[in-house]
C-alpha cells in the first residue's frame, strides 16, 4: 500500500481507516457537512489529529508536516491566492510552463492571478499542486462548477496521474465522476467512512 | 531661564470656555456628541487631579516599592487596553497576557537602560523620573503592540484560505504568514515612524511644549524630547516585534497547521 491510514481521528471525525494502492483512485462520497473535506484536511495534517499514517510504510510522525504535504498534496475545493503574478505560485525549480501547457495556460507565467476565471485559477490551483510531484493527492470537489471541457481537462491530467504511479483520493458530489475514475467509493456518514459494499444500492 | 508662571483653577475654568461652546453647537446642530464630549472632558479631569495627587504622595515617600506598584498598576491598565483595543485576539489567558507581556518586558527594558545609563538620578529608580519616563514610553508601546496585533489577528483571519494554501504547497508556517506579518509589522512601526518623521516640523511635541511652557531652555527640552524620541521608538519596535511573532508562534502549531481555534472575536463571527 502507497498510503495506509489507520485509527485517523480529530474532534469532530473518525476514527477511519483507508488505504490507497499506488495508481489507484479512492472516491469519497457524502453528504454536505458529512466530513469529506475535514477527512482530507486531517491526512494532509492541516487540523489537529491522532491516528496512524504510512506513506509507503513511512510513520507520517517522522516526517517533518511540510514535507509530508510536498509527499501528499491537497488541492482544497477553494483555492488560495497570496500572490498576484501566476508563475510565483510554482517553486523557482520545478518547470512550471509544461505543466501551464498541460491546463490550456501556456505563457501564462506572468499573467495575473485575479484575471484568471474561476475554472482557469481551480485548474492553477491543481497544477501549482503537481509541480511538487506528490506521491498522494487529496482532491476535494476538483471539477465542481467548472463546464464540461474543463472538467475533461482535469479528468485527463488525473488519468496521467494515475498513469505514473500517484495514489488520489476524490471528494466529489459526481457518482458518474466517481464511477469513470474510482476503483472503489465509500461513502461518509457523519464522520464516518461506510465500507464500499454500502454503496452498491 | 525665564520664571515659571503658575496657573490657578480658576485659569484652568476660563481655558475650558472653547470646549464647553463646542457642547453648545452640539446641541444647537443635533450633533449628539455633547454627552461624550462632557464625559470624556470630565473624565480626563477626574483623572489627571487624581494622577497629580498619587504622584505628589508618591515623589513625597521615595519607596522603592510603592513606584513599583505604581508601574505594575500602570502596566496592568495599559495590558487591558490592548486586550480591548483588538476586535479578534487570542483565546483565554493568552489575550491578555501575550500584549501585555511584550510591552512590559519592551518598556521595561528600556526605562531601566535610560534609568541606568543616560539620565542617572539618584537614586536610579527615583519615581519623579522612573514613573514619567515609563509612563510615555509603556504608553507609545502599548499603541503599537495593540496596533500590530489587532492587525495580525484580522489578517490571519482574512487570509486564512491564502496562508494554509502555502501550508499545503509544503512551505513552514513562518513563511505562509510572512506576507501577514509584514503587514502587521508595519501597522505597528507606522504611528512612531510618523510621529518621528513630523516631529518639530508639523507640531511641537507635548512634553517639549511643557518643559518651555515651565520655563525650561529649548535647546535644553529637545535633548530631552530626542531622549525619549530615542526610547520610545526602541521600545515600540521590540514589544512589536515580540507581541507579533509570539502571537504567530501561538496561531501556528510545531506541525505547521494554522490554529485559528486559538483566536476569538466578540462578534463571534
Amino acid at each position: 500500500m502507497l498510503l495506509q491510514i489507520n485509527d485517523l481521528r480529530t474532534k469532530l471525525i473518525g476514527p477511519i481507516d483507508l488505504s490507497v494502492d499506488a495508481g489507484e483512485c479512492v472516491a469519497i462520497m457524502g453528504a454536505s457537512g458529512s466530513g469529506k473535506s475535514l477527512f482530507l484536511r486531517a491526512v494532509a495534517d492541516l487540523d489537529p489529529n491522532s491516528g496512524d499514517l504510512r506513506l509507503i510504510r513511512q510513520n507520517r510522525s517522522t516526517i517533518p508536516a511540510n514535507d509530508w504535504r510536498r509527499r501528499v498534496g491537497m488541492v482544497p475545493a477553494e483555492s488560495g491566492w497570496w500572490t498576484d503574478r501566476v508563475g510565483d505560485h510554482f517553486d523557482p525549480e520545478t518547470a512550471a510552463e509544461p505543466l501551464l501547457e498541460k491546463i490550456g495556460l501556456p505563457h501564462a507565467l506572468d499573467w495575473q492571478v485575479m484575471r484568471l476565471s474561476t475554472g482557469e485559477r481551480h485548474r492553477l490551483a491543481i497544477a501549482r499542486a503537481l509541480a511538487l510531484k506528490p506521491q498522494v493527492l487529496l482532491l476535494d470537489e476538483p471539477t465542481a462548477a467548472l463546464d464540461e471541457p474543463a472538467t475533461v481537462m482535469i479528468e485527463q491530467l488525473m488519468r496521467e496521474q494515475l498513469d505514473s504511479g500517484v495514489a488520489i483520493l476524490l471528494v466529489t458530489h459526481d457518482r458518474q465522476q466517481a464511477a469513470r475514475m474510482a476503483v472503489r467509493t465509500h461513502i461518509m456518514e457523519r464522520g464516518q467512512l461506510e465500507p464500499p459494499g454500502k454503496d452498491a444500492a | 531661564m525665564t520664571a515659571y508662571i503658575q496657573l490657578s483653577y480658576v485659569d484652568l475654568a476660563f481655558a475650558s470656555v472653547f470646549l464647553i461652546l463646542n457642547a453648545v453647537f452640539s446641541l444647537v446642530l443635533k450633533l449628539g456628541l455633547e454627552r461624550q464630549l462632557l464625559i470624556a472632558s470630565l473624565r480626563m479631569v477626574v483623572q489627571l487631579l487624581m494622577v497629580g495627587l498619587v504622584l505628589k504622595t508618591v515623589f513625597a515617600l521615595a519607596s522603592p516599592w510603592l513606584t513599583l506598584l505604581v508601574a505594575a498598576v500602570m502596566i496592568g491598565f495599559a495590558g487591558r487596553e490592548i486586550w480591548a483595543r483588538q476586535e479578534r485576539r487570542l483565546d483565554g489567558m493568552w489575550g491578555y497576557s501575550l500584549g501585555a507581556t511584550s510591552m512590559m518586558l519592551a518598556g521595561t527594558f528600556v526605562t531601566l537602560f535610560a534609568l541606568t545609563t543616560q539620565i542617572n538620578p539618584t537614586p536610579w529608580w527615583s519615581p519623579q523620573f522612573a514613573l514619567p519616563l515609563f509612563g510615555m514610553v509603556l504608553g507609545n508601546t502599548m499603541t503599537g503592540v495593540s496596533l500590530g496585533l489587532d492587525t495580525l489577528h484580522t489578517t490571519m483571519f482574512r487570509e486564512r484560505i491564502a496562508i494554509e494554501a502555502q501550508l499545503l504547497l509544503g512551505r513552514t508556517r513562518w513563511q505562509a504568514v510572512s506576507p501577514v506579518s509584514r503587514r502587521a509589522l508595519r501597522s505597528g512601526f507606522t504611528p512612531i515612524i510618523n510621529a518621528m518623521a513630523a516631529t518639530g516640523v508639523v507640531s511641537l511635541p507635548g512634553m517639549m511644549t511643557g518643559q518651555i511652557l515651565s520655563g525650561v531652555d529649548p535647546q535644553e527640552a529637545v535633548k530631552y524630547q530626542l531622549l525619549i524620541m530615542f526610547l520610545i521608538g526602541g521600545a515600540t519596535g521590540l514589544g512589536v516585534l515580540g507581541a507579533v511573532f509570539s502571537s504567530i508562534w501561538r496561531l501556528t502549531d510545531h506541525r505547521h497547521r494554522l490554529r485559528l481555534d486559538r483566536l476569538r472575536s466578540d462578534s463571534g463571527l
